[in-house]
């Protein structure tokens, strides 16, 4: 079981109120979790990832375990403790300020 | 007794303002998607309660919202806005080719006979429409091929911000995109053609017969006279009145002919109204008052409405999409402000008073006359 945090606005557009748990077959990667998370919630769709790259948007990050996962490959495996539940997986708004 | 309602998009949520005909008190909801830039939200002429709107974030991109109730609740829709094919190149800042990149939708216009068509203006400049409600969007292509690869983003992006619909010629279509010009299809969007001759852009575009490049800011037209159009451009008020085949000035005595809305009193089809921009550098009302202007006589003729409107130290903006009529009699005037204040006329511009004074900065200003 995967638990993922979302930050407000796309928990506001999920109609969610607190940490989404998922099942992923296999070893889950960035991509397998944001695809589950996807399946579910459709309407996060382009709002993590660009509709036809699947790129990251430039402006969210993922953090896991104290590391920042932003700049893995799409197939890198999640930490252990995110594959267990034990550590939730989080995408965040970027700070862009200035 | 009739009614209105205000549908306010702003830096940061969306609002929508109810009032009955006397137009003096306003009931305020909102704000809708708190901390998104509502650029458009837009009802459907045939049924007032359908309306759209466009959601961004810089943080999570586009997102379409509908009501069926008006405004009360909202479901997002279809938001996967894809150029047909491959959409190839267009002119970018340093002369270069650039690639056509979607960011945003700048304005949402229900059709005038079906509620389930909308057309949505997208920058990078496209035209997409929806027949399912907002569901599913097809890119209206042609129109890139008006020559497309000679169009170059503005200060404020390159934009389709302007959709006119025509009930008396359902297959036509005029949109202006900034800063590429104004482009019609008379066969419902196959096909298009540059409609900006007349236009003179000489601090941008030293060939004065250039066919696309204008910074064409609005436009509006009367629907009793679909063949006059009224355009407010980077610099000069102008007017067609053979659907955009040729343009002519109108900015006569004005006190600076910059400026962002332009639109048309509702049952008198030669009043229109501006509001004079000092510069494209200095985006406030010139001499610190914030004057709407009126011309009785289609252009050329303006007197300022003051009354009511802050008359020193006054220095916002007022953009675009942000004015729009009303169709009660008198007809009512509407336009919001930088500055976060939305100010409405019910005497077709005589006076004005504040709705609201202390919104987010306004990006558009619709408005609904109901039964």
């Amino acid at each position: 079981m995967i638990r993922v945090l979302l930050p407000v606005h796309l928990r506001t557009l999920a109609r969610l109120e607190a940490e989404v748990q998922l099942e992923v077959e296999g070893r889950p990667t960035l991509r397998s979790v944001l695809d589950a998370l996807e399946a579910r919630y459709p309407v996060l769709q382009g709002t993590i990832r660009d509709h036809v790259t699947l790129r990251r948007r430039p402006f969210v990050r993922f953090f896991a375990c104290e590391q920042d996962l932003s700049h893995e490959q799409p197939d890198t495996p999640l930490p252990d403790a995110v594959a267990t539940g034990a550590e939730p997986f989080l995408v965040i708004g970027a700070m862009a300020g200035g | 007794m009739s009614r209105v309602r205000l549908l306010i998009g702003t830096r940061k949520g969306a609002f929508v303002l109810n009032s009955d005909g006397k137009r003096k008190k306003w009931k305020i909801s909102g704000p809708h998607f708190a901390g998104w830039e509502i650029y458009h939200l837009k009802g459907s002429p045939v049924d007032p309660n359908r309306m759209y709107a466009s959601q961004t974030s810089g943080w999570f991109g586009q997102k379409i919202q509908r009501s069926n109730d008006g405004g009360a609740t909202w479901e997002p829709v279809g938001d996967k806005f894809v150029y047909d094919g491959v959409p190839g190149t267009h002119q970018w800042y340093d002369g270069t080719q650039h690639p056509w990149e979607f960011k945003r939708v700048w304005h949402l216009e229900p059709s005038l006979s079906e509620p389930e068509t909308v057309y949505a203006g997208a920058e990078d400049a496209a035209l997409f429409r929806s027949t399912d409600g907002g569901q599913t969007w097809a890119e209206l292509a042609g129109l890139r091929s008006a020559k497309g690869h000679l169009w170059q983003p503005g200060a404020g992006g390159m934009g389709l911000h302007t959709i006119l619909l025509e009930a008396a010629h359902p297959e036509r279509i005029v949109v202006a995109i900034s800063a590429a010009g104004v482009f019609r299809t008379d066969d419902a969007g196959k096909t298009w053609r540059p409609a900006n001759r007349g236009l003179k852009s000489p601090f941008a575009l030293p060939d004065p017969d250039a066919e696309v490049g204008h910074c064409v800011h609005r436009i509006a037209l009367h629907p009793s006279r679909p063949g006059v159009l009224f355009m407010q451009k980077h610099w000069d008020v102008m007017r067609s009145d053979d659907a955009g085949d040729s343009w002519h000035e109108v900015s006569g005595n004005l006190p600076s002919d910059f400026g962002f809305p332009i639109d048309v009193h509702a049952h008198e089809p030669e009043t229109i109204y501006v509001v004079p921009i000092k510069s494209d550098s200095e985006h406030f009302p010139p001499d610190g008052k914030l004057r709407v202007y009126r011309s009785r006589t289609g252009g050329n003729e303006w007197e300022a409405l003051t009354k009511g409107l802050p008359q020193k130290d006054c220095y916002l903006n007022v953009l675009r999409d942000a004015m729009a009529v009303d169709s009660l009699e008198p007809c009512g005037v509407y336009f919001g402000t930088t500055g976060g204040q939305v100010y409405g006329s019910a005497d077709s511009g005589d006076t004005w008073n504040p709705i609201v004074r202390d919104f987010p900065a306004v990006l558009s200003v619709e408005v609904q006359t109901l039964p």
